[in-house]
């Protein structure tokens, strides 16, 4: 699995890190994503799937290792 | 800019027969008319107030699709934005200059972005110690109360009210001032001057406030203060903006809190088998906040957009000019995305709701709003477990004719 993030549109809402935690956090100057893993183990896939689900501002893209 | 040359008296007339909006809701249920209309193909026009029509959005998906969809307007001055009643468009179109919830991007992108690191979830876990120690604060006072209170007013409203006062700098003595102020510019109902004239006293208290804060001579930390020296001084927002922003923040910050900490405490008394879950298993509270917003879904009107170029949702053309109610309330209790749901279940998967709205207006304040509301009830009924309604749900009086859906008392005995 691969994330990429519209940086442009990310409003900081922070569903991703609700949802994600050890994939997704949040800047401290702005309060805007950070993706700490661009390639995230397995166990964390269903999560950053949620997250993207859940992501007011449609920002977070996946794209599956077998894409 | 939207085109001035867009001729909106055709809409009004013409198109008998269409269902008038808003429509009468029940206690705890949006109006039963929203899953009819759910089950049409394609998307059904309503009649608003004012004469003018508007497309009614009611599934999930497609309420997600318009409010993630920026060529969705959500600026009040465009023609044909749909206003629910006389009061709200005397409020909408007098607001100058607007709250950022009022503007489309990249404007609203630049106002959001001032204010995202202060409602950051970190920024929000850090302040838990607070919440803790406050809430238990206010359970104190309620149990001095003797054995009966409003929990309305003595609990729900006081803690979200506290806390954002704390958080902006506003002083808590004056929150009977703002607060009243609040439900008048909610009240759909109201002459259309009252929410106007509340608005201004508003930005009028606040505009004092900020005086006093540029004034003093050793800069307090909140997010006024900040929001001047970060954002204001520097030029980059003008004293009226960020009066705009304060007085959104303040108006955001506590009325909904407030709303959702009485109704859930209603719902899970009126389901005493799920607050004894609850009780026996405080992991239970996360799920169970999320339902409540789901259930509740009070921001109940939102959200009301324009098109601002031709869209195609749920097989219905949307034409660049017409109005739209997107409906999160409705889309809250759309059987394809949550099972059986007018049932309030504390163990459902609830967290794709919408009841913080969806797309670049979700609410800013959701991680402390969510914050709050789990400390209430992860604690509520651990400290009071005789817990009870003093009144017969039926004598309750709900808040049908606000903005922000709520309860006017809630009377509780332990």
């Amino acid at each position: 699995m691969k994330i990429t993030v519209d940086m442009d549109k990310c409003i900081g809402a922070g569903l991703c890190v609700v949802a994600a935690p050890k994939v997704f956090a949040q800047n401290d100057d702005d309060g805007l994503v950070i993706v700490l893993d661009e390639n995230p183990p397995a166990d964390q896939h269903e999560a950053v799937r949620e997250a993207a689900r859940l992501c007011p501002a449609l920002v977070i893209h996946l794209q599956d290792d077998n894409d | 800019m939207y085109p001035s040359s867009i001729d909106t008296s055709e809409r009004s007339v013409g198109e008998d027969g269409l269902p008038n909006f808003p429509m009468q809701r029940c206690p705890f249920a949006p109006p039963a008319e929203y899953a009819e209309i759910r089950k049409k193909p394609g998307l059904s026009k309503v009649r608003m107030p004012d004469g003018a029509w508007a497309w009614i959005v009611t599934r999930h998906d497609e309420v997600k699709q318009v409010l993630g969809d920026n060529r969705f307007s959500t600026v009040p001055s465009t023609p044909n934005y749909p206003m629910i009643a006389p009061a709200r468009a005397s409020l909408l179109r007098n607001e100058h200059p607007p709250t950022l919830i009022r503007m489309d991007p990249p404007e609203h992108t630049k106002h959001r972005r001032m204010f995202s690191r202060e409602f950051m979830v970190k920024t929000i876990e850090a302040m838990k110690p607070y919440l803790n120690d406050l809430v238990d604060r206010l359970f104190d006072e309620m149990e001095a109360k003797g054995g009966s209170c409003d929990f309305a007013e003595v609990f729900a409203l006081a803690l979200p009210t506290t806390v954002i006062s704390h958080m902006l700098g506003v002083p808590y003595e004056d929150q009977e001032y703002f607060h009243e102020r609040a439900l008048q510019k909610l009240d759909l109902k109201a002459d259309p001057e009252v929410p106007l004239r509340a608005g201004r006293e508003m930005r009028e208290y606040l505009d004092g406030l900020i005086t006093r804060k540029l004034e003093a001579t050793e800069p307090q930390d909140d997010l006024i203060t900040r929001m001047l020296h970060n954002y204001m001084l520097p030029g980059h927002i003008t004293r009226e903006e960020a009066l705009a922003t304060a007085e959104l923040l303040l108006m955001g910050g506590h009325e909904t809190t407030a709303n959702m900490i009485a109704l859930g405490c209603l719902s899970l008394l009126l389901h005493p088998d799920q607050k004894d879950d609850l009780v026996a298993d405080p992991s239970l509270v996360v799920n169970a906040v999320e339902e409540m917003l789901r259930f509740h879904t009070i921001v109940h009107y939102n959200g009301p957009r324009v098109a601002l170029e031709d869209v195609e949702v749920g097989g219905t053309l949307i034409r660049k000019g017409d109005g739209v109610l997107a409906l999160i309330s409705a889309a809250n209790r759309d059987p394809g995305a949550f099972d059986d749901p007018d049932r309030f279940d504390i163990r459902r998967k609830a967290l794709h709701h919408v009841a913080f709205s969806f797309g670049s207006h979700q609410c800013l304040g959701q991680a402390l709003a969510r914050a709050e509301l789990q400390i209430v009830f992860s604690k509520l009924f651990q400290r009071f477990p005789n817990l009870k309604l003093a009144v017969p749900v039926e004598e309750l009086e709900f808040r049908y004719d606000a903005f922000v859906y709520g309860i006017e008392k809630l009377p509780v005995t332990w």
